[in-house]
């Protein structure tokens, strides 16, 4: 009898690496989302019981890939007048290719090599004409694979909710003829940013949990990684991509010393930097470098930039934080969101004192577009209090309190305000 | 190829009764160009929100169906392989970058009946 365990092991760990792949190999015979994806899932069922007992393949991606595109092919046939009457995926006759086409990529009309056939699956997750929770649940449906049930626990909604949210996005795509295709140069940098944000709001949502017990939705984040670092194989001359993925890198090199053992949350100030992933932090180093360096930075590169400047300071008060002041201006001018004009209020405090800080943070909250934003009257509290107005700043902790929603951060300014009575 | 409806909303038809040439100007342009690409198989102007009636159950009122700032002021039909393209026509409209805007829906089945049957 083969080992079981095993064979999960491996099953697991092709569904991470292969499961894209498979699928948009599944989808060129299909022509149809909702069937490809019901072969792939069947295919790595059926993997689960084969190969305990005729052993692990070689190539266990192309044992799958070749099981569910079998299976559509016989869907195909077997129901070939009963067939859903949606209309057919729309895609190019070279992304078509037949039942046995597992061509190498050929140039097309323009003279360009087709792309990976993952990106045109991502691009129609992330689709414009689609919600953006639908874009969510189609990416980490199709592309990551998690199964419904998963993806609905993150969103906290119910499994059937869920289901329906991705039936009607599938639905959408066959009916409105959504194109299974890489958008033109035209389109192609406002599509990035599509997928960027949907990227970018996976990653935020499992790292901050909006609510909810646990900070670190290790699942979402882990997924978003995934996603960044496939984005970036698959574009690698675009640097809002590779400024995404290396955002990501240091936000996530510092995940283990941002909840302390008692799952509370642990301020940047009072982080155990010794503990923080030296390998990511330099691999998105170079990437950061190299965006800078290609010019005309976009959000995420300068977002990514500022994330580990902070990350790179020996301690906290030995930050760069004169630096960090010039990104942040930087990023204003690409991105003028008041959340940014917030955050430059920490680094400011550093450079011209807690006083010039608050009577920015103060307009900011007379612009009246941050209204319900707990952060900032979590910045502001820490700034009185630093200018010596305990009472105002006990105020300000309880508003921020009132208006968090993840258990982790009301524990951190429950502690703030019993702290400062 | 498949077919998609375009549906203009803006505050207010500009095709008044007793519109001008001059007021129809931008409209008709767009139309024609349209018309003259091929893309577009029919057009409809609608006459101003004062002129419509709608009907709720047995009620009758004066005015549009839905009470909004924006109204249908007209729709049309084009031809486009995807909705890429669809969106692509749909976006020329002048109506987009002026105050209103545009909502595209792919038509499921239509009638017309042959103009030759048509009163005159």
């Amino acid at each position: 009898m083969r080992d079981t365990a095993a064979v999960e092991a491996a099953v697991a760990d092709t569904h991470r690496r292969d499961w894209a792949r498979v699928l948009t190999a599944t989808v060129r015979v299909a022509r149809d989302l909702d069937l490809a994806e019901e072969c792939v899932q069947e295919a790595y069922v059926s993997a689960l019981g084969s190969w305990v007992d005729a052993g692990i393949p070689a190539n266990p991606a192309a044992w799958l890939t070749a099981t569910a595109k079998r299976r559509a092919v016989d869907a195909i046939r077997r129901q070939a007048s009963a067939r859903s009457r949606l209309p057919l995926l729309v895609m190019t006759a070279a992304a078509a290719g037949d039942a046995a086409g597992d061509d190498p990529p050929e140039p097309d009309e323009s003279g360009a090599a087709i792309p990976d056939e993952r990106l045109r699956l991502i691009f129609t997750c992330c689709h414009p004409a689609l919600s953006q929770e639908a874009q969510i649940a189609l990416t980490l449906r199709l592309v990551c694979g998690l199964p419904v049930p998963d993806i609905a626990r993150a969103f906290l909604v119910s499994d059937a909710t869920m289901a329906a949210r991705l039936t009607r996005a599938k639905k959408k795509i066959a009916t409105a003829r959504i194109p299974y295709r890489v958008p033109g140069p035209a389109d192609l940098p406002e599509r990035v940013r599509g997928v960027l944000a949907v990227i970018y709001l996976l990653f935020t949502t499992g790292h901050t949990a909006s609510s909810g017990a646990a900070l670190v939705r290790g699942e979402l984040v882990d997924r978003a990684m995934h996603l960044a670092r496939m984005l970036r194989e698959l574009m690698a001359d675009d640097t809002e991509v590779a400024g995404l993925y290396a955002l990501l890198l240091v936000t996530d090199a510092r995940r283990a010393t941002r909840t302390g053992p008692d799952g509370g949350l642990t301020r940047l100030a009072d982080q155990d930097r010794s503990r923080w992933d030296r390998d990511a932090l330099a691999e998105a180093h170079d990437v950061i470098v190299g965006c800078l360096r290609a010019g005309a930075p976009g959000r995420y590169a300068l977002q990514a930039a500022i994330a580990s400047l902070y990350a790179e300071a020996p301690s906290y008060d030995q930050t760069d934080w004169r630096q960090i002041i010039a990104l942040y201006d930087r990023l204003l001018e690409v991105w003028p969101s008041p959340v940014v004009a917030l955050n430059r209020a920490v680094p400011l405090a550093m450079v011209r004192g807690p006083a010039a800080a608050l009577a920015e943070v103060e307009e900011l909250q007379r612009a009246g577009r941050l209204a319900g934003y707990h952060y900032l009257p979590a910045i502001k509290a820490d700034l009185l209090n630093r200018i010596g107005r305990a009472e105002d700043a006990a105020a300000a902790y309880r508003q921020a309190f009132d208006l968090a929603a993840n258990e982790a951060e009301r524990a951190f300014l429950a502690e703030q305000i019993a702290e400062h009575p | 190829m498949a077919q998609y409806a375009v549906l203009i909303y803006a505050h207010d038809s500009a095709h008044a009764p007793n519109a001008t040439p001059q007021d129809l100007q931008t409209c008709d342009q767009h139309s024609d160009d349209l018309a003259d690409s091929g893309t577009m198989i029919a057009a409809y102007a609608l006459t101003p929100r004062d002129m419509a009636t709608s009907i709720r159950g047995d009620v009758i009122t004066d005015g549009p169906f839905v009470d909004s700032k924006e109204v249908v002021a007209g729709f049309y039909v084009v031809e486009a392989p995807d909705l890429d393209a669809a969106l692509a026509i749909a976006r020329t409209n002048p109506v987009v970058t002026s105050g209103g805007g545009v909502e595209v829906r792919p038509v499921h089945s239509s009638f017309v009946r042959s103009a030759a049957g048509a009163a005159g």
